[in-house]
């Protein structure tokens, strides 16, 4: 398996702190892999980095989308990021508010839309034509999420579950190789987490993207991840499958706290 | 009903009024015989006034409340309610249509000449509904795009005698360039900033219009705008206010039609996802800069158009119509008549044009009114007299 995502030597420094410090990380194509690591240990920022929010002190981030040759994502805008297939919701949920659920997941399909202001103002059939297929797309996307009861609410009326898997929704619009959850489940109570496990898998399973996933719910992260990350004070402190990475001693460490500092 | 703590509050407020107001309201100083007038009987006025008037501004408030608790939050306007019902929509607008289109023939020439300058605020204010609106852009310096049409005209015609019909796009085009030019270092900024700079291009174009003699004739104007022709026929003044009349009717027509398409499209869409959060709106691969652009550049095309019609209707342009008090007008049209909404901006340009022209009894208070009526809609309706509405798509269940 080649990787599909390959971060080398990530570096991102504020000031003089560095949020994240030489960091490499790979995910392969097909892959659930999660990001773990206690509070602010960096993960958002790794997010932020590799989309474009910001820009990475040192080190390169590539992706390799299915049947392309390899390219630098460094330095690139947030919106030519997703573009290129990497499309990505929010910690705290970022819906448009002013905007109906079939809207919200419309506005995933954007970039893979071409009419301008004047296909707008006078409609051709190209524009017509290109419209209802966005509309249809999404409403496809919105019935495999199963949000296609909300169609016409406004995002904001939504139940939380439902905001959060909406963003997923909008995410998948973008026709992403790579999703990014930056923290699915939070504030998901357990049986909308279970259904969020589901999704993610059938998601891996049926929609060819492969996942990359911030979350704190180890319970989530433990059954979903097929490799898990681990950082900590913006180092990268482990990495292996779910097994290995509950004990490995660095992680126990990190999340508990070190015995003999204590003494 | 009225609560005792509400008496109680009213009661204090009203006492506080008449503190407030002492100085204006009870001492005149006579200046011929140095005498201090104190005319009591105005305290009890104020007294009452300000009492009546706050039980009836808590009274609303509470319904406000519990209107809230009970409702959920998509009440659809009553005006939005009735568009949808194709069995009044059909009459409502036919309706509309008959007394638009007979207005100049029953109203006197003053009344078609206020109808005019409404619906050019009309255009203004749908134009400016798509940066403010829309885009959530704070622009305070509109009227310099309104003034760039409006100048258009009257130096094209002035010097090369180009009528305004082929002077109509040309300035749509300035504008748009105008537009692009202006957005292009500008919106870096966002917020507040964004708002100062606007605000600052919007003076620098009138300065300097007033200053650059040869250019603009100062602070004199340009007069003998010509009317717009028909075919090369020039009417009378009577006649050519009607015609004008029609011809902003069909050029607030062809915006509400543009306009409409414009925010139910691609571009419409990622308008308001810059608006409703930036940056999800670019990780979702919008690009932030050029959508900010095209609002800004389309929105002063409209103002350009807008101008054009001004100066043909006044036929007397000089930089003292393009202050900064024009751009807060317009910007008032669009936050009372309903960010985003269509239907509102138009509502709230005929409120906010017609009523000062038709109240000039009490004309000296109309910035009083103003600020009244802008606190009033902010309470009790903060999206505006007529709030907007997301389409609404209909899908049959596909059958497996």
């Amino acid at each position: 398996m080649e990787p599909i995502l390959n971060v080398k030597n990530l570096t991102m420094t504020f000031g003089g702190l560095k949020a994240l410090d030489t960091v490499n990380i790979t995910v392969e194509k097909g892959q659930i892999a999660a990001l773990i690591g206690p509070n602010g240990a960096g993960k958002t920022t790794f997010f932020n980095c590799i989309t474009g929010i910001y820009e990475p002190s040192e080190g390169t981030v590539e992706i390799t989308p299915p049947g392309k040759p390899t390219q630098k994502l460094n330095g690139l805008k947030t919106n030519y990021v997703t573009e290129r297939g990497l499309a990505r919701t929010f910690q705290n949920i970022r819906l448009f508010k002013g905007m109906t659920v079939l809207e919200n997941v419309m506005i995933g399909r954007h970039c893979r839309m071409k009419s301008g202001i004047i296909k707008a103002m006078l409609r051709p059939s190209s524009q017509k034509n290109e419209e209802k297929k966005a509309i249809d797309d999404s409403y496809e996307i919105l019935e495999k999420i199963g949000l296609d009861k909300y169609v016409n609410e406004m995002a904001v009326n939504l139940p939380y579950g439902a905001q959060r898997r909406l963003e997923i929704a909008r995410a998948l619009a973008t026709n992403p190789f790579l999703l990014l959850l930056d923290e699915p489940a939070a504030g998901m109570n357990p049986q909308e987490t279970n259904e969020l496990d589901e999704l993610i898998v059938w998601l891996r399973d049926n929609e060819d993207v492969s996942i990359l996933l911030i979350e704190h719910d180890m319970k989530l992260v433990m059954s979903l991840s097929d490799n898990i990350h681990v950082v900590d004070y913006g180092k990268k402190i482990a990495e292996g499958t779910p097994q290995q990475v509950k004990s490995n001693p660095e992680v126990i460490k990190a999340y508990l706290g070190d015995e003999s500092e204590d003494a | 009903m009225v609560t005792k703590k509400e008496i109680k509050l009213s009661f204090f407020i009203a006492l506080w009024f008449i503190v407030l107001t002492f100085p204006i309201m009870v001492i005149k100083v006579n200046t011929i015989t140095h005498i201090v007038d104190f005319r009591w009987a105005n305290i009890f006025w104020v007294g009452i006034t300000s009492f009546f008037a706050s039980l009836i501004w808590n009274y609303f408030l509470r319904m406000k409340e519990e209107k809230k608790k009970t409702e959920t939050n998509d009440d659809v306007p009553f005006v939005h309610r009735m568009l949808q019902n194709q069995k009044i929509k059909t009459p409502f607008l036919a309706a509309l249509a008959v007394f638009f289109l007979v207005y100049p023939f029953v109203f006197p020439m003053y009344h078609t000449s206020i109808m005019i300058s409404a619906l050019v605020y009309v255009m203004l204010g749908l134009g400016l509904n798509i940066v403010v609106g829309l885009a959530g852009l704070l622009d305070l310096g509109y009227v310099a795009f309104y003034a760039v049409g409006a100048y258009a005209y009257a130096l094209l015609n002035l010097h090369f005698g180009i009528s305004f019909w082929v002077v109509l796009p040309i300035s749509a085009a300035l504008g748009a360039i105008c537009g692009t030019l202006l957005g292009y270092p500008v919106l870096r900024l966002r917020g507040d900033y964004l708002a100062i700079v606007t605000l600052g291009f919007g003076e620098i174009i009138r300065i300097i219009l007033e200053n650059w003699d040869d250019f603009s004739n100062g602070p004199r104007g340009i007069g003998n705008i010509p009317a717009p022709s028909f075919f090369g026929h020039q009417f009378e003044q009577h006649a050519s206010v009607i015609y004008i009349y029609f011809i902003v009717i069909g050029l607030v027509l062809m915006t509400i039609f543009f306009v409409g398409r414009l925010e139910n499209s691609r571009i419409g869409r990622a308008w308001i996802a810059l608006r409703d959060d930036d940056i999800a709106c670019q990780a979702m691969g919008i690009d932030k800069f050029k959508t900010k652009l095209t609002a800004f550049a389309l929105g002063a095309t409209w103002a350009s158009i807008a101008g054009v019609v001004f100066a043909a209707k006044t036929s007397f342009i000089n930089p003292m119509s393009f202050t900064i008090w024009e751009s807060i007008t317009i910007l008032c049209v669009v936050v009372i008549g309903g960010m985003g909404s269509a239907i509102g901006v138009i509502a709230g340009a005929l409120v906010l044009i017609l009523l000062p022209e038709y109240l000039r009894a009490v004309a000296e208070y109309r910035m009083l009114v103003f600020g009244a009526l802008q606190v009033i809609v902010m309470v009790f309706k903060p999206e505006g007299l007529i709030q907007s509405v997301r389409k609404i798509y209909k899908f049959e269940k596909v059958e497996e």
